[in-house]
């Protein structure tokens, strides 16, 4: 039987990846907004998850909530960085390093 | 009209603005830019008038998800305030050739900003903290990249968007915990649950917000974007980013940590404790070695943001009105210094950042160096200005709590600070003059660099008394 606790962990190791993702990742930004929706699903399936647990609707809503944002949010991440790409014809992660300090 | 309604008038008037500006854009073009500023700038006066009807005294709205007292009430007046003025100053930076013209893009998505960041102080619910913050800072992401041809802009946006992202996703992690541990997201049942007793899920939740919170106001250890960002974005946006979504931020977690975890102060104080002394001294000895006077001032926000954390750590009702005391005390001064940064042109008329590039403007601009002196002395806490007495706002409601090491290490670390604020003054003062600066201020920059300078002058006192009460009132709100 799955239970509360198996969701729980998978979500954890969902965010767990999606944060490496970021700090780890030194070559693609296409795998940082990869790894940031990463996150975002792992807290919307706790939000599912908690939901179906506590009997209570808010956490679905929530969830519906954490799409429409992240959609909102992917749109204006490749917006940036396709204005990124025109300036400096590179999308790397090492070599966004015209400011140092 | 609706009385839920009525409360939330202002992001009403903003967001309506902010549409109907869009298709005045759509419509106009290019040339409708000035205009459209000005319009913003009358939405935002418009937001700001609709603050004094229920909208500041009308309590919770739509069953408690949002909230209209006077602590935002307050909150947001330096919100509109300070947004308003981001508007103001930028047409001036975008026409000396640098490259990108301004847009009409840019009043209105400040109008979006201000309207996500008062939902974010009105938020009585962890929904609406979330879709706030999202408003808020998506809009701010395109404003950092907002100079399209500028690698520098670009490269701001980009780091400000997967930070932030992150950020938001370190806060909705603790939200999810939150909300499945309590089993609601509401703050008044939250704080009940904490209330109930310990919880190792709560706990983490608590971490897992404040954590993302604090990137969101540049607190240490999550301040890394904030350098880059403050130097990349245009000067007139940094002037924002430095004021009104800082306020937001620290607004937001006043009331999360007061409203909805105000059982768990014991537990949320370590954290806040920690940030505010690592904040205060990074941010000194950090800025120490910058030649950039963007960068300084970014450290400079984050060894401010430090400050205000002292009052927030006090978790009283006192701590809170010198948080917003400080608030308000640290957006005056922030804005005067940027706009001084503004004023920063070399003989084609082109911006310039360098600090090594102020010298000598006491003979060249002695007025202008005057009101830098006035603004860094005052960042720095010297008495006789009025920076001061927010230092001793916050330092008085941490040692009336009890805090007497933090306050003691606070002052300490302060005078660290004090270092690089006197360098700048040194600059200006003492070192050989440079080359000058062309042009000069327009007159309502001009008249908002003397009044800024005025009132964090000695002068200013007049106004100290006036804005204790108000303060005070807005904290007591809370609790």
């Amino acid at each position: 039987m799955i239970g509360l606790t198996h969701y729980l962990v998978v979500a954890a190791i969902l965010f767990a990846l999606g944060v490496f993702g970021i700090i780890a990742n030194r070559k693609n930004l296409i795998v940082m907004l990869m790894a940031i929706e990463l996150i975002l699903l792992a807290v919307n399936l706790n939000f599912v998850a908690f939901s179906g647990y506590l009997h209570d609707l808010v956490g679905q809503v929530f969830a519906m909530f954490v799409l429409t944002v992240a959609a909102g949010e992917a749109a204006i991440g490749l917006a940036i960085l396709v204005i990124y790409f025109r300036a400096r014809g590179t999308i790397a992660v090492d070599d966004a390093n015209r400011m140092q300090g | 009209m609706n009385a839920d309604l009525s409360m939330t008038l202002p992001e009403l008037v903003l967001a309506v603005g902010a549409i109907a500006l869009m298709l005045v854009a759509a419509w106009g073009g290019q040339g409708s830019t000035r205009m459209l500023s000005w319009a913003s700038v009358a939405v935002l006066i418009g937001a700001g008038i609709a603050l004094a009807g229920p909208a500041s005294s009308g309590g919770a709205a739509f069953g408690g998800l949002y909230r209209a007292d006077a602590f935002a009430a307050f909150a947001k007046v330096l919100i509109y305030g300070a947004s308003a003025v981001a508007i103001i100053i930028a047409p001036r930076f975008f026409a000396a050739g640098t490259g990108d013209d301004l847009r009409p893009e840019y009043p209105v998505l400040i109008l979006l900003s201000a309207a996500g960041m008062g939902m974010m102080v009105s938020a009585g619910d962890l929904l609406t903290l979330y879709v706030g913050l999202e408003l808020q800072s998506l809009a701010a992401y395109v404003l950092a990249s907002f100079m399209r041809r500028d690698t520098r802009s670009a490269e701001a946006g980009l780091k400000y968007f997967v930070l932030g992202a992150l950020a938001s996703g370190i806060l909705l992690y603790g939200i999810s915990l939150v909300y499945g541990f309590s089993g609601t997201t509401l703050f008044s049942s939250i704080a009940t649950a904490y209330g109930a007793g310990h919880s190792l899920g709560l706990t983490f939740g608590l971490v897992f917000v404040f954590a993302g919170l604090a990137f969101k106001i540049s607190a240490v250890p999550f301040h890394m974007w904030t350098p880059d960002v403050y130097e990349g974005a245009p000067t007139p946006v940094t002037a924002f980013f430095a004021s009104a979504p800082k306020v937001a931020a620290i607004a937001l977690s006043v009331r999360v940590a007061v409203e909805a975890m105000g059982p768990a102060t014991d537990q949320w104080r370590q954290i806040v404790i920690f940030a505010s002394l690592a904040s205060i001294i990074f941010g000194a000895v950090a800025a120490i070695g910058q030649t950039n006077i963007k960068r300084l001032l970014a450290y400079s926000s984050i060894n401010n943001v430090g400050f205000v954390l002292v009052g927030l750590a006090a978790g009283t009702p006192e701590g809170v009105a010198a948080t917003l005391f400080y608030l308000t005390i640290y957006v005056v001064m922030t804005l005067g210094s940027f706009i001084i940064v503004l004023q920063m042109r070399d003989a084609e008329g082109q911006p310039v950042e360098s600090i090594a590039s102020l010298a000598g403007l006491s003979r060249s601009r002695p007025g202008l160096a005057l009101a830098m002196m006035i603004f860094m002395l005052s960042l720095a806490g010297i008495p006789p200005l009025v920076g001061f007495f927010a230092k001793l706002a916050v330092f008085t409601a941490a040692v009336h709590a009890g805090l007497y090491p933090l306050a003691v290490a606070g002052f300490a670390a302060s005078v660290i600070g004090a270092y690089y604020y006197l360098r700048v003054v040194k600059v200006m003062y003492f070192d050989a003059p440079g080359e000058g600066y062309s042009g000069r201020a327009t007159p309502i920059e001009g008249g908002l660099i003397t009044a800024m300078a005025v009132a964090m002058s000695p002068i200013g006192w007049i106004a100290l008394g006036t804005l204790g009460v108000w303060t005070t009132t807005a904290a007591k709100a809370l609790f």
